[in-house]
């Protein structure tokens, strides 16, 4: 066990944890932020994404111990906190959730794919959404969602990213 | 207002009981189910409990309980909204809470898609007495006849006036009334909510991340488990060496337990620990040797499927039968038999099976777990734990994913065992391994189907079901001599309308110690495939247009209207190039009907599917956005069985292990989808399930118009067709 202090959502943290504890189950369960959530533990399904410094990274295969002290962590928690970001706008305009659990990751990554590339293409979303699994099937709505907020942000109707 | 709780307690059991058992349909209430109504319900609550689906506080505020738990189907909506029609009251005004398994609710069981027409009438008669009784009450405040009163907006207007009482004014005074029997439903012209967009008031908090699923209840104290389960699933523990778990900071104790399922017990391991990585680092620390007996050599899908196919060459016990089919195919001079492989397939929710249960010194429970059916989920915990239901307070949060996964309380039983050892709250979540590698899993099939035709019609059916019984294995509950009575739902020609001149439904029963359970659509996910691909396969034999030939032998008006309607919106009679085809099904489980019609193209590198156009008539519906939601799951998850591969068996062992080896359909491989509804005005029909039996049986029917290759065992490789 170890002391780490962690920037999660702009707010300093410090969690006693194993230095093998990946960074989804500090979050989880040490920090108690349970939005981010366990799917496959491999990277392959994404319900687990947060972003690094603004980048989408599985957060089921960071172990806590090779975190950067300055690695600035967003969960869903530290998305569209005070006004809500434009993708989930759109998610609720598209209604896109169903079963709702792996829309945290769905949309950490989509948050991100906006960041980087406002306007995306077809090609470009599924790009960036192919790691996401969703059982349930929402992902026309999710790609439909994601040319939503790009419009929204382009028209200025909606508001970006707020990573903190 | 305290000496009053006597009284109030009264007014409980003689007005607002009575009226459980008379409006909402459920047993009359008596002796422990009185009892725990009385005894649970909050002081505040007693005497303005209209009934138990209501709740009407003095203050005005409205809280509807939801019966059936959400896995993502809408039912949080669905089931709420039927009372909220009736009951005139806006749901975004309203509290809806998640019904905790007493008897009281009645069938509290998300699955068979039986919620909206399970509760269609029910809740809605609810809601509707609920109503009679406030508006009974202004009448008589007013002096008037209840005919010049009416309700809007949780408010009893006054016609002609300025009077008005809201709810929350004449609850206390209406809990006193008897419940009316046979409260006015509203006609269905005049819903504002039943049929009409609304947007799910579970989705903001679905897109921020404060959505409750079962996964995450913590409550203070809590330990976290993780289970070494046996790889064959059945085998016996002869030694554990736990030396190395112990070690891990955080483990605290390593247990023997026991897995219960619904037919047998197996062993298994349970590492405890502060954290559940301690926990899960613990487990995979462990040295456990297990006996597998004769599992490696039995326990296998090729020894299944070979005694399925020695099977097929046989007759089968007979379910139905109309006239005398093995004459007549016999005799024919244009006929074909074939046999139709599903694989089992595993249901791998992404949110794998969690439980929360503390056991508590003074003998009571409290439950947290994401099961189907609060019921059925209390009613096998107050068995696992040994104690009674009334002693056990039992929570549902949110589903994240089942598809009939939930429904088997396998993860609650490893719970409430240790539970009761720890004497503390324990969390047991499982992995992604054990999600895949341990079942339940959706049984594979084969279907033996033989038909024949004359002068260009369809003249004959036979489906010969093969494989291992949900009934069977599950409840133990088969005859040899008997087919699986779950077969009537989706095979016998009332629900496919075939009209055949002589048509058969025959099944073998082969047993399998791999765990089976329902899995989305249960059966008909497996011989939608065999029927209606071999449809196809006749209408080709009779020289007839696929769609032309079903209709030949469909007279029912709703399976007509289902077919030609899909054939409008795709398109059915275009011209396609070469190298490109559609192919239709139609298949009616749950109450509903539905048709998906697929276009593939062939490519250098394989078959793409590029369009999948769904008609469903589900009858009357809640929200039309959730049946189209619903239906495109359905196709995603459709074609996801069609082409994935599935669950297999080596060495008594699941060869998968994660998403990386059981994969599921991501986003590039989703077609565009097209939904159409019926509005048919008939009697509800399910939705969450109903849509996904014609997807697989298009898609094959497809890539035969297209290729000319009649593909009868799934999964299908679409890489490797050209």
């Amino acid at each position: 066990m170890a002391a780490y202090q962690l920037q999660i959502n702009g707010k300093k943290i410090n969690a006693e944890a194993a230095s093998d504890m990946p960074l989804l189950w500090v979050i989880r369960d040490i920090v108690g932020l349970k939005g981010t959530k366990y799917g496959c533990g491999i990277a392959q399904c994404g319900a687990c994404t947060v972003h690094i410094d603004g980048s989408p990274v599985r957060s089921c295969q960071i172990p806590i111990s090779t975190l950067s002290k300055k690695a600035k962590i967003t969960t869903i928690e530290g998305i569209g906190e005070i006004e809500l970001h434009a993708i989930q706008e759109a998610w609720i305009e598209e209604q896109v959730p169903q079963c709702g659990y792996c829309q945290s990751g769905q949309i950490m990554s989509a948050v991100a794919l906006l960041k980087d590339n406002p306007q995306p293409t077809d090609e470009e979303i599924v790009a960036s959404m192919n790691g996401n699994l969703c059982r349930c099937g929402t992902y026309s709505r999710i790609h439909q969602g994601i040319k939503k907020a790009a419009i929204a942000l382009k028209e200025g109707t909606s508001s970006p990213s707020n990573d903190k | 207002m305290k000496h009053s709780a006597t009284s109030r307690r009264f007014f409980i059991k003689t007005s607002a009981l009575a009226g459980v058992g008379l409006v909402i349909g459920l047993p009359k209430l008596q002796g422990e189910a009185l009892k725990s109504i009385t005894k649970n319900l909050p002081p505040e609550f007693i005497n303005l409990e209209i009934n138990p689906f209501i709740i009407i506080r003095t203050d005005g505020s409205i809280t509807l309980i939801n019966p059936r738990p959400d896995m993502g189907q809408g039912s949080m909506q669905a089931a709420p909204s039927l009372l909220a029609e009736e009951l005139e009251v806006s749901l975004e005004k309203v509290t809806i809470i998640q019904s905790d398994g007493q008897s009281k609710y009645g069938s509290q069981q998300s699955g068979g898609s039986s919620t909206v027409r399970g509760l269609w009438y029910p809740l809605r008669k609810a809601g509707a007495a609920a109503k009679e009784m406030l508006i009974q009450v202004a009448a008589s405040r007013w002096a008037t006849s209840t005919d010049l009163c009416f309700a809007k907006d949780a408010t009893i207007y006054l016609k002609n006036s300025d009077k008005s009482f809201s709810y929350g004014e004449l609850a206390e005074d209406a809990a006193k009334l008897p419940v009316p029997k046979n409260p006015k439903l509203k006609n269905p012209a005049d819903f504002t909510l039943l049929g009409k967009y609304n947007k799910r008031l579970d989705i903001p908090s679905k897109v921020t991340g404060k959505a409750v699923f079962g996964i995450d209840i913590e409550v203070p104290g809590m330990v976290y488990a993780c289970i070494q389960h046996s790889p064959t699933i059945h085998a016996s523990i002869i030694s554990v060496d736990d030396t190395q778990s112990l070690l891990v900071k955080g483990v605290q104790k390593v247990i023997r337990c026991k897995r219960t399922m619904p037919h047998r017990q197996s062993d298994a391991v349970a590492v405890v620990a502060s954290t559940w990585w301690a926990a899960q680092k613990g487990r995979s620390l462990l040295n456990v040797k297990w006996d597998d007996g004769q599992l490696a050599l039995t326990q296998t899908t090729d020894a299944y499927f070979q005694k399925a196919y020695e099977a097929a060459k046989k007759e089968g016990v007979r379910h139905e039968e109309k006239g005398d089919f093995l004459a007549k195919f016999n005799s024919a001079s244009a006929k074909l038999e074939a046999v139709y492989e599903t694989p089992f397939l595993a249901h791998a929710p992404i949110e794998p099976e969690c439980a929360v249960v503390h056991y508590k010194e003074d003998g009571t429970a409290e439950i947290w777990a994401h099961v189907q059916g609060p019921d059925g989920g209390l009613a096998d915990a107050a068995r696992f734990l040994g104690i009674d239901q009334d002693k056990i307070k039992f929570h549902v949060p949110l589903l994240g994913g089942s598809f009939g996964r939930k429904a088997y309380h396998d993860y609650l039983s490893e719970a409430c065992f240790l539970a009761k050892e720890l004497k503390k709250p324990v969390k047991v979540l499982w992995t992604r391994e054990d999600d895949i590698t341990q079942g339940p899993y959706r049984p594979g099939m084969l279907s033996r189907v033989q038909g024949m035709v004359a002068n260009g019609k369809l003249t004959g059916f036979h489906h010969h079901a093969i494989g291992e019984s949900i009934v069977g294995q599950v409840f133990n509950g088969l005859k040899p001599d008997e087919a699986d009575p779950w077969l009537s739902g989706e095979l016998s020609t009332e629900n496919n309308q075939y009209q055949f001149p002589v048509s058969k439904v025959s099944w073998t029963h082969v047993k399998t110690d791999i765990p089976i359970v329902w899995w989305r659509s249960v059966y008909a996910s497996n011989f939608g495939w065999g029927q209606e691909c071999f449809i196809d396969e006749l209408a080709h034999l009779a020289g007839k247009d696929p769609l032309e030939a079903r209709l030949a032998i469909l007279k029912d008006e709703r399976f007509r209207k289902v077919l030609e309607t899909l054939a409008e919106k795709a398109n059915w009679k275009e011209k396609l190039p070469t190298g490109k085809g559609k192919g239709l099904a139609i298949f009616a489980s749950f109450g509903s009907i539905s048709a998906c019609c697929i276009t593939v193209s062939t490519s250098g590198k394989g078959i793409i599917i590029e369009k999948a156009v769904s008609v469903i008539d589900c009858g009357h519906y809640v929200n039309p956005d959730n049946v189209v939601a619903q239906t495109q799951g359905n196709i995603v998850m459709g074609i996801s069985a069609a082409i994935k591969d599935g669950i297999t068996f080596s060495n008594g062992k699941c060869d998968q292990t994660n998403y990386h080896e059981y994969q599921v359909l991501r986003m590039n491989e989703t077609p565009k989808m097209e939904v159409h509804i019926i509005q048919s005005g008939a009697e509800p029909g399910g939705v969450g399930e109903p849509g996904l039996p014609p997807v697989a049986p298009a898609l094959g029917n497809a890539i035969f118009a297209a290729t000319g290759i009649r593909l009868r065992k799934l999964p299908i490789d679409i890489s490797s067709i050209s």
